[in-house]
């Protein structure tokens, strides 16, 4: 479902994304592991079409990003990095609003915000605003909205970032459970997640993969493997 | 036409949720109260017409316009929103114009909202209702033409203030080449013809045939032209982002 092709993005002097090229299947949960400016988040902003790359090719369902962007993004549902959402809306407004942006109207808009509310727990917190929430509600109402056209492709970033542990391991559960049919991409930090939510990981360090493969085949402690393949910050110039 | 509709109503349904809608009605309505019957002198010059409405307009709009435009792209750059929006199936275009739309369409309310003063001059004598009426289109389109501009301005930085400062400039500047006491100074060393070159583009100069009742297809021309290149302008720097 998604194909990416020799992809690079330079900003400045900085390559943040170097020649990056892998491709997602359908049934698939692909974590996206790396230090912090690694090239994550630049990686998931093409997928999803919000950079263009500086070279390289990016398709999610066959439609090129760059050439015909629109069928692209019909197919991604996206959680953007700190989940940003709409303050002055309500969840409900904010979640009806992503809905006709993504042409539901009538019936199919209200059925399709009543199964987010649902699928992410949203209920008790429905008309309120969104800037009076907490951090782990704000995320999943953004994770709803991600949601809410039923996409094929969900590309999420750090989608349990700010969460408690409960939350954390009912957003994991909920990714799991997408990923047996869709394409799932998600970036994180935090390994154990790959064991608990991947079906594979692809492990990038300044803007190159350093490593792939199912958990079991990156090694284990995962921790340990993470720490020898990447550079740490420090050792940086 | 259906996303913009959709973004439209949706920055529509902003203003009013927050104070800024409210704010700017009541400030928008004493200022043209305040400017037209005492500054602007309306009962002393014992004419019915509203030359003392609609003379303070390219004024009044300089400030309140940029305010209200000012949140329209540097809000969504600031929260991370702009974000979601460039990754829904929308075209940048839709988004442009359902923003722009809605601000326009909120400067329009506060524009009718000035309703009393039409009744006032009409109670009082027997004004060109016609006059009147081209006066306030070409008010409305004043205002777009500097709402467009603040559209810019705003896609350009993520700080409101700085978007207010830019577009408050470039609409002064839009004012100032076609305002009298300027022209006045050229005329020292300019010829004729340069002074009229650069009046042109000045949205004084365009808007004074509205006031006189005068509905020019130049005039409209002008205005369509500058929402137009600042749109456009407003696309491209959204595409570099």
């Amino acid at each position: 479902m998604i194909q990416i092709d020799n992809l690079i993005k330079v900003f400045g002097a900085k390559r943040a994304v170097d020649g990056l090229s892998f491709s997602v299947e359908r049934g698939e949960v692909v974590g996206f592991l790396g230090p912090n400016g690694s090239g994550k988040s630049t990686t998931m902003r093409m997928i999803t079409g919000y950079y263009a790359p500086t070279s390289g090719k990016v398709s999610v369902g066959g439609h090129d990003v760059a050439e015909a962007p629109l069928a692209a993004k019909r197919l991604i549902g996206y959680l953007p990095e700190n989940a940003a959402a709409y303050p002055d809306m309500s969840v409900h407004g904010f979640l009806a609003f992503a809905a006709e942006l993504r042409g539901l109207a009538g019936d199919a808009k209200k059925k399709a915000v009543a199964r987010v509310v649902e699928r992410c727990f949203l209920e008790s917190v429905l008309h309120q605003s969104i800037d009076t929430l907490s951090k782990g509600y704000r995320h999943r109402t953004c994770l709803a909205q991600a949601l809410i056209h039923d996409p094929e492709v969900l590309v999420l970033d750090e989608p349990t970032d700010g969460l408690d542990p409960n939350q954390k391991h009912e957003v994991r559960n909920l990714i799991k459970e997408l990923g047996r049919s869709k394409a799932v991409v998600f970036s994180t930090h935090i390994l154990e997640e790959v064991d608990a939510a991947c079906t594979r990981a692809i492990i990038i360090d300044r803007g190159r993969i350093v490593a792939q493969g199912t958990p079991d085949e990156l090694g284990r402690p995962l921790d340990e493997v993470f720490r020898r393949i990447t550079i740490p910050d420090t050792a940086k110039k | 036409m259906k996303p913009v509709w959709v973004i439209a109503k949706r920055e529509l349904g902003s203003y009013f949720t927050s104070p800024v809608a409210y704010v700017f009605l009541v400030i928008f309505l004493l200022l043209t109260g305040f400017f037209t019957f005492t500054a602007g002198q309306f009962f002393e010059r014992g004419e019915a017409s509203l030359g003392a409405f609609f003379g303070w307009h390219p004024w009044l709009y300089l400030v309140l316009v940029p305010a209200v435009g000012m949140r329209l792209w540097a809000e969504e750059r600031r929260a991370g929103t702009l974000e979601l929006l460039m990754t829904m199936p929308i075209t940048p275009w839709q988004a442009i114009l359902g923003k722009f739309f809605a601000s326009w369409i909120f400067l329009g309310i506060a524009l009718a909202l000035t309703f009393p003063v039409v009744v006032t001059v009409n109670v009082l004598g027997r004004p060109d209702n016609g006059m009147i009426f081209a006066g306030y289109l070409g008010s409305f389109f004043l205002a777009g033409a500097y709402l467009a501009v603040t559209c810019l301005t705003s896609a350009m930085t993520r700080n409101q203030v700085v978007a207010f400062i830019l577009s408050v400039v470039t609409c002064l500047f839009l004012i100032l080449v076609g305002f009298n006491p300027v022209t006045d100074l050229l005329a020292r060393w300019a010829s004729p013809a340069f002074i009229d070159t650069v009046a042109a583009f000045s949205v004084v100069t365009h808007f004074d045939g509205f006031q006189k009742g005068v509905i020019d297809s130049r005039d409209l021309l002008y205005f369509l032209s500058v929402i137009g290149f600042s749109l456009f302008a407003t696309g491209v720097v959204l595409r570099n982002r």
